[in-house]
């Protein structure tokens, strides 16, 4: 195959809504995905009507701080916000506010099991309307237009399509983590752009070729995958050919597993970006970012870090027990119980995580705790074993086996008493009525 | 006399003590009106206008009217920044600037005429025509408030709304005769403003006298939460600074050497006598140069311009780009180009670093005077058609303001010379540093008060 004489140069942008109670910019609710009607979340604001005027959200701009800082960002002390004009319908005043020069965050990173991926920046900006499609025409709905939406933007670390993946999956359970945003792909709440070129193995490291392919608008993880995939494909078939691929901008169809040509990008677009007239910059304090950075929650691999070494968990376990906030607090509560009862770690997560105990994350660990108990203790005693016993108190108590035959089953729970007294044990009490009604009814 | 020729102070002590009825007021403004039809001084009139006013006695403007500059958004009646893309715009919302006007009992009698988008010294712009100047219908009203500030001198209206970028209050306040205050940037909240100029766009008053600017900007001034570069600090009550002792007031007299200013500056220089003797110490000061601020103020307003115009873009509201006329696409174009990539280093960017330039210079300058002073415009009104074929007209008309409105600072027009031949006014300009209102009412309201050129005090 010819792409094994080449090495992928990828690097991602992911937009993320943020899930703040109001826009970015007004005052409107943002709840595009949730609004019973288009444009109902509107004001002359976000409509980009004229003598409209924009607020910056402050809350958002502490949450893209707060990303900034889960992923070990430096953070601006002086920041503010961009016009960046373009024409398009979804943007109701010919310019997206954004951030040019001077975004709140820069240079952090993000490890994968495929190493270290460098991240430029994170911005903040408003997002746009969104174009319904019809036949003949398309409508506008603008309950979209200025919600908070943040880009992270990765340097060209990513070697291949399965890291893409992995850092990607990764950027959102961190968003998630932090309550910050629901990243629902399939509703364009999160959305993947890979920059996409390739260069030869034999190149030096930081060798950048001379072309860039961006595909846009992925909406799931799988697929920006296969694009990638294909595109190395793609792409090497030309090179190999002695070509360039186009500079250009392609959409991926899920259908066929192909990328396609959208729009060739002979020359960069000029947005002409400039500081907004109608926000002041925004400055921080070094003590605003530490209140900032004591509000953050413990992450994914901390977590599953810290569970690992605690418990003595082998660290691929302890990894899956935190891919969401709620299902680490959850393990991490029935570890913290365990412990207190001498249960040993990697049993009892193992009885959950194979369903030998059926949980769910509402669950009182408590109980869990005890029926992992109750399942352990008829284990340590075979079934036969019980059997045995039962069978000696049913000889030991003939009148109160002829009273049940003769209809009087209040006698089954002086039976049962019985029954456990003589094994003695901590047994699973279901599993001896069972194996008692087995025999008198035989 | 008519009751429409009274000021607004005149007006409320007379409908205060009763001897002013609200309908006679009207009467007389009507007919007015109807008189001076052929000035184009306002685009649309109120139709409720003096019902509304019998229904607000009891508030601080009892009803009195109040011209409106048509781009303030206002509910009711369309507002069209006077250029044909807007044109039947009615918003569905209120500028915060006309929201308190007719809270505190100011009633919109009509939407005032304008340079279209604000674009421009002359109001010639305008896609509804020109107004006329009422001193001399030969003349331009100046702009881009030109209707507001003819609206005053033809008492059409008891006060004005206006808005500056450069000089768009307070130049045709000087060639109509009246007031023209321009806050502080900030001090009055943009929120319904047709945007032309982000970063300098100031609503103000235009007004018969001093007292009667205080008495308006006092119901519009103050914070807004609906304008993030609003000012965020309570506005004083400005009517406090009126009456005051100008003793030993340092005042600075800029822009007294430069070139095609010598006429309106030696007059001057003989009208700022009445100061000195109230007491004030006046003093030649050395300002840069103003022609450099023309530049600044072009390149950052245009860019701005370019950007703030790009919503209208034949999507909504009805008509399409091709409705814009030829300043605006100027200005769209110039604007667009000198943010483009690899000319924003030379334009944009070199505009903001010299606009700081001036800002240090006023801080220079504030050190030493207390009130800085020159002429508002370097001559008097021009002739009807003086703007056609001429790009910078209003960039030179407003060459003495544009250094002070970059840098956001109040100031202050007043009457200080009449020609008798053709019965147009000199004004001068009293600026302050920013928040400092206080200083040039003061200064203004002493110098009205003691000459003869306001010609409502000295009918």
């Amino acid at each position: 195959m010819s792409e094994n004489n080449y090495q992928l140069v990828c690097g991602l942008e992911i937009h993320a809504e943020l899930k703040t109670a109001s826009k970015m910019f007004c005052a409107c609710k943002n709840d595009p995905f949730n609004a019973e009607k288009p444009n109902i979340h509107t004001c002359p604001v976000c409509l980009g009507m004229p003598g409209g005027l924009p607020l910056a959200n402050r809350k958002a701009i502490d949450w893209t701080i707060k990303i900034g800082l889960a992923l070990n960002c430096q953070i601006n002390l002086f920041s503010k916000f961009d016009r960046k004009n373009y024409f398009y319908p979804d943007l109701p005043k010919g310019y997206q506010i954004s951030q040019y020069d001077i975004p709140f965050c820069h240079d952090g990173y993000l490890d994968t099991s495929q190493g270290r991926v460098k991240i430029q920046r994170i911005h903040l900006e408003e997002d746009t309307a969104k174009l319904i499609h019809q036949k003949d025409h398309t409508l506008i709905d603008f309950n979209r237009s200025g919600v908070p939406l943040v880009e992270i933007v990765s340097d060209i670390d990513i070697k291949n399509a399965q890291q893409a993946k992995e850092y990607a999956q990764k950027i959102r359970q961190i968003l998630r983590y932090l309550d910050v945003a629901d990243c629902d792909m399939e509703r364009g709440g999160m959305r993947l752009e890979a920059n996409i070129s390739l260069k030869k193995s034999s190149d030096p490291t930081d060798f950048i070729p001379n072309y860039k392919v961006e595909c846009k608008n992925i909406n799931s993880f799988r697929f920006m995958e296969l694009a990638i995939n294909y595109e190395m494909e793609r792409q090497a078939q030309l090179l190999e050919k002695s070509e360039t691929p186009t500079q250009e901008t392609r959409g991926f169809n899920p259908q066929s597993g192909k990328t396609f040509s959208q729009r060739a990008k002979e020359e960069a677009q000029d947005y002409r970006y400039f500081p907004d007239p109608d926000l002041p910059p925004i400055e921080f304090s070094p003590a605003d970012i530490e209140r900032i950075k004591n509000e953050l929650v413990e992450l994914p691999d901390h977590y599953a870090l810290r569970l690992s070494q605690e418990y003595q968990l082998d660290l691929n376990l302890s990894t899956r027990l935190v891919s969401s906030s709620a299902e680490a607090h959850f393990f991490e509560n029935i570890l913290i119980l365990a412990k207190k009862e001498n249960i040993e770690a990697e049993k009892i997560i193992n009885a959950l995580l194979n369903k030998k105990i059926d949980y769910q994350l509402s669950d009182d660990p408590q109980l869990l705790i005890k029926r992992y108990q109750q399942l352990n203790s008829v284990e340590d005693m075979s079934l036969e074993t019980i059997a045995n016993f039962v069978t000696e108190v049913l000889k030991e108590n003939l009148d109160a086996v002829a009273k049940y035959r003769a209809g009087k089953s209040e006698v089954l729970a002086f039976l049962i008493g019985q029954s456990m007294k003589k094994i003695a044990k901590k047994v699973d009490v279901n599993q001896v009525k069972k194996i008692l009604l087995a025999q008198l009814n035989s | 006399m008519t009751l429409n020729q009274l000021t607004l102070q005149e007006a409320l002590a007379g409908l205060k003590a009763g001897s002013l009825d609200i309908s006679d007021l009207y009467r007389d403004l009507n007919d007015a009106i109807e008189k001076q039809k052929s000035y184009n001084i306002y685009l649309q009139l109120n139709p409720q206008a003096e019902a509304e006013a019998k229904q607000l006695q009891d508030r601080q403007l009892k009803g009195l009217p109040i011209a409106v500059k048509d781009n303030f958004c206002s509910k009711k009646l369309a507002t069209t920044a006077a250029s044909k893309v807007l044109e039947n715009f009615i918003p569905q919302y209120e500028s915060t600037v006309t929201e308190r006007l007719q809270k505190a009992g100011g009633v919109i009698i009509g939407k005032s005429n304008l340079d279209a988008w604000a674009h421009g010294s002359s109001t010639e712009t305008s896609d509804f025509g020109p107004s006329l100047n009422p001193r001399n219908p030969d003349y331009l009203p100046g702009g881009s408030s030109g209707g507001s500030a003819a609206a005053v001198a033809a008492d059409l209206c008891l006060a004005a709304i206006g808005s500056e970028t450069a000089g768009s209050i307070r130049q045709p306040a000087a060639w109509c005769g009246t007031v023209g205050l321009k806050p502080s940037y900030g001090r009055v909240s943009r929120f319904g403003v047709v945007a032309m100029a982000s970063s300098t766009d100031s609503p103000g008053v235009l007004s018969k006298t001093v007292e009667d600017a205080c008495l308006v900007l006092n119901t519009i001034a103050g914070p807004d939460a609906r304008d993030a570069t609003c000012n965020q600090e309570p506005a004083p009550d400005f009517t406090k600074f009126l009456d005051q002792d100008i003793r030993g007031l340092k005042i600075g007299l800029i822009y007294h050497d430069v070139q095609g200013v010598e006429e309106a500056n030696e007059k001057l220089a003989q009208e700022l006598a009445i100061l000195s003797q109230l007491g004030a110490k006046i003093e030649k000061a050395q300002a840069l140069d103003p022609h450099n601020a023309i530049g600044v103020y072009t390149v950052v307003q245009r860019a701005e311009v370019s950007s703030n115009l790009a919503r209208y873009d034949g999507i909504r509201y009805g008509q399409d780009r091709s409705y814009f006329g030829d300043e605006a696409k100027r200005r769209i174009m110039l604007g667009t180009y000198t943010l483009s990539k690899g000319y924003a280093d030379q334009y944009y960017n070199l505009a903001q670093k010299v606009r700081t330039q001036y800002l240090n210079d006023f801080t220079q300058l504030f050190k030493k005077y207390d009130v800085l002073v020159s002429p508002t415009s370097p001559g008097f009104a021009k002739k009807i058609g003086a703007s056609a074929n001429s790009a910078m007209f209003g960039e030179l008309e407003d060459m003495l303001l544009e250094a002070s409105s970059v840098s956001g600072l109040p100031g202050i027009n007043v009457p200080y010379y009449r020609d008798p031949q053709t019965n147009l006014f000199f004004g001068a300009n009293f600026v302050a540093p920013m928040w400092r209102e206080d200083l040039v009412i003061k200064v203004a309201d002493a110098f009205e008060k003691n000459s003869k050129w306001n010609t409502w005090r000295n009918r």
